[in-house]
């Protein structure tokens, strides 16, 4: 089904909670640095997206409505179409100096700042990426890789998961030999990482989308940091 | 009718403006350490001098390098990171694997948006500084971590509020506000170092034929940094791997889906997968045969190698035209050096078929990869617990 660009589909959310959202979007960073200039509506943004191949997505949509501060169809677009985005910032080659890209980046931030529903289901199925990456340091671990999880591979995944262990144990170097993690972090560095997620917003982030994974990630460092001496872990 | 002449392109001289279109980072940072804001880590040891897009001049370090690892890399393709190190210690450079070191953490900026600025520019300096610490230069190993270090240098470098509130999250770790000089992606030592691999080179590839995919996080997302030079493309496109491959003297060969990415997409290769494999086979792999039939494709991004060669197994049972190897340029370059396709490059992480470009390299599988068996052997019936560089030759 293609993209409902039509205005009827979120008619039951206030016009004031979307210029909000958009409001927050404006505010960032990012996007008074580079993130939109204006807009040729030239499409070589759409010509070099690959999500524009396969999905009802286009990043000139997207510069476009931000560009004519139309909070109904960037809350629309919110929902509904940056989740689509391969995030590989072709579109960086906008002769307007757009980052369209850019612009995606951060209406997902506030989509998930703010918990919309769109952005709890683009997220399932993808917690337990976001709870190895918090929690060891490291994504894409050798143990992720189970023929289940990858059928499409074909065979050759199930021969490394039978082999893991003694594969890893083959690898020179010695920050390699790890099935859980991609290399060794070591315990402090864990502990610092940590701090990190902690006295930035990220936790914050997680507990807005998805409740439970912010449960278990706060087991897990909990213990770790209050054995290295940090109770508090808030400025 | 008036017929005006045409220029084509591939007859134009290129030449780069007088006034680069973006600023140098080089003068922002040395500024902002004058002012006592951040610290600069110097390239101090020896070190190769490149041009990047806008004309600049980039210092690659030769040695004494740390290596900021890279997850996919490390995680599913280790012959990937095994090579860089292996070049390394063939070419009998100093080098720093550490352990004080997290991944950049972009997978929740890029894929899942569950991170913010704050958090990325604290996890980045919190590695540089470790690198500091050490004296070792960091070199990059993901292009996802190199494109992604950079957007947090320009926005420390321009945004005041957010150098106070990282340089005060690293003091509570103990840490300094370190910024490196340069960003260097690992391909750019390969690229750097490539008339020394070719002086070492063992294994002929004259009569390779190779396609490149450069990455987009290494020359799109922040365009500044990477390497450019008139010998390639008439400095239209990127160097690096090309010119690696030129040193090699293996046959470059064009295809016209070069600018496109692979179709890693980040949270597409983990949940919306179909999108990956139809854009990685339909826009690459296929149009790289059909235009160019080359003998393998090499990139330098552990997305682009993990997208470009796991998708062809799906394409295959599609009927699609595939079975083109996929290596990375550190892989290629030990390769040709001599190093062992199972033992160093890890070739069976692999997915797609490589065993006939390597015999036609002159590489026997059969006997390499019982070589390898043999060494796991070791291992499995508890001689020895791990293998090591002096077992890997």
């Amino acid at each position: 089904m293609g993209l409902d660009l039509s205005y009827n589909k979120y008619s039951s959310v206030s016009l004031e909670e979307k210029e909000r959202l958009f409001e927050e979007v404006k505010s960032d960073m990012r996007y008074q640095d580079h993130a939109l200039y204006g807009c040729y509506e030239c499409g070589i943004c759409v010509a070099a997206c690959p999500s524009a191949r396969f999905y009802d997505f286009s990043p000139r949509v997207i510069a476009q409505a931000a560009a004519r501060e139309d909070a109904d169809l960037m809350y629309t677009l919110m929902n509904d179409s940056v989740w689509d985005c391969s995030q590989c910032f072709s579109c960086d080659r906008c002769p307007r100096h757009n980052s369209p890209g850019t612009l995606i980046t951060i209406m997902r931030e506030v989509a998930v700042r703010n918990g919309l529903q769109t952005a709890r289901k683009a997220l399932e199925g993808y917690g337990r990426i976001i709870y190895k990456i918090m929690s060891t340091g490291t994504q894409v671990s050798p143990d992720m890789l189970q023929p289940n999880a990858f059928p499409d591979w074909g065979g050759h995944v199930g021969d490394i998961a039978e082999n893991l262990d003694v594969w890893r144990r083959a690898l020179p170097p010695e920050t390699m030999h790890t099935t859980e993690t991609s290399w060794y972090v070591s315990e402090k560095t864990l502990i610092e990482l940590y701090l990190i997620w902690h006295m930035t917003g990220v936790m914050d982030m997680i507990k807005e989308v998805d409740e439970g994974l912010f449960d278990i990630l706060v087991d897990v460092m909990e213990e770790r940091l209050e054995e290295a001496g940090y109770d508090d872990v808030t400025f | 009718m008036l017929h005006l002449p045409v220029l084509k392109s591939k007859d134009r001289d290129f030449q780069l403006a007088e006034n680069p279109p973006t600023e140098d980072h080089h003068e922002a940072l040395l500024e902002l350490e004058k002012d006592g804001e951040i610290i600069v880590q110097r390239v101090t040891g020896p070190y190769i001098e490149v041009q990047t897009k806008f004309g600049r001049t980039k210092k690659i370090p030769v040695e004494k390098t740390w290596h900021h690892k890279s997850c996919g890399q490390c995680g599913h393709i280790p012959g990937y990171s095994t090579s860089i190190f292996w070049l390394n210690r063939a070419l009998g450079l100093d080098y720093l694997d550490p352990k004080d070191q997290t991944s950049c953490t972009a997978w929740n900026y890029y894929a899942s948006a569950t991170s913010n600025p704050a958090a990325q520019a604290a996890v980045a300096i919190r590695n540089f500084a470790s690198a500091y610490e050490t004296g070792y230069f960091p070199i990059i190993h993901c292009a996802t971590s190199f494109g992604h270090y950079k957007e947090v240098r320009q926005q420390l470098i321009h945004h005041p509020e957010l150098r106070a509130q990282v340089r005060k999250i690293l003091a509570r770790l103990g840490k300094k506000l370190v910024i490196p000089e340069e960003i260097v992606h690992y391909s750019e030592w390969v690229y750097a170092m490539r008339d020394r691999i070719a002086e070492r080179q063992v294994i002929d590839m004259s009569h390779i034929t190779a396609t490149v995919h450069p990455a987009c996080h290494y020359h799109k997302l922040i365009e500044e940094d990477a390497i450019y030079t008139p010998e390639v493309y008439g400095a239209q496109r990127t160097a690096i791997i090309t010119g690696v491959l030129n040193a090699l003297g293996v046959n470059v060969a064009d295809y016209s889906t070069w600018f496109d990415c692979c179709g890693f997409g980040f949270r597409h290769i983990l949940v919306s997968r179909d999108f990956s494999r139809s854009f990685a086979v339909q826009r690459k792999i296929e149009v790289m045969i059909e235009e160019a039939n080359p003998d393998l494709t090499v990139t330098h991004d552990t997305g682009c190698v993990t997208t470009l060669d796991q998708s062809q197994f799906a394409g295959k049972a599609h009927g699609k035209k595939v079975g083109l190897p996929v290596m990375a340029d550190s892989q290629v370059a030990a390769l040709a050096m001599g190093a062992h396709p199972y033992k160093v490059l890890q070739l069976h992480w692999h997915n797609t078929d490589n065993k006939a470009f390597l015999e036609k390299i002159g590489i026997d599988t059969e006997k390499t990869w019982a070589e390898f068996e043999a060494s796991v052997q070791r291992l499995k019936d508890g001689s020895k617990q791990y293998l090591t560089w002096e077992d890997v030759g």
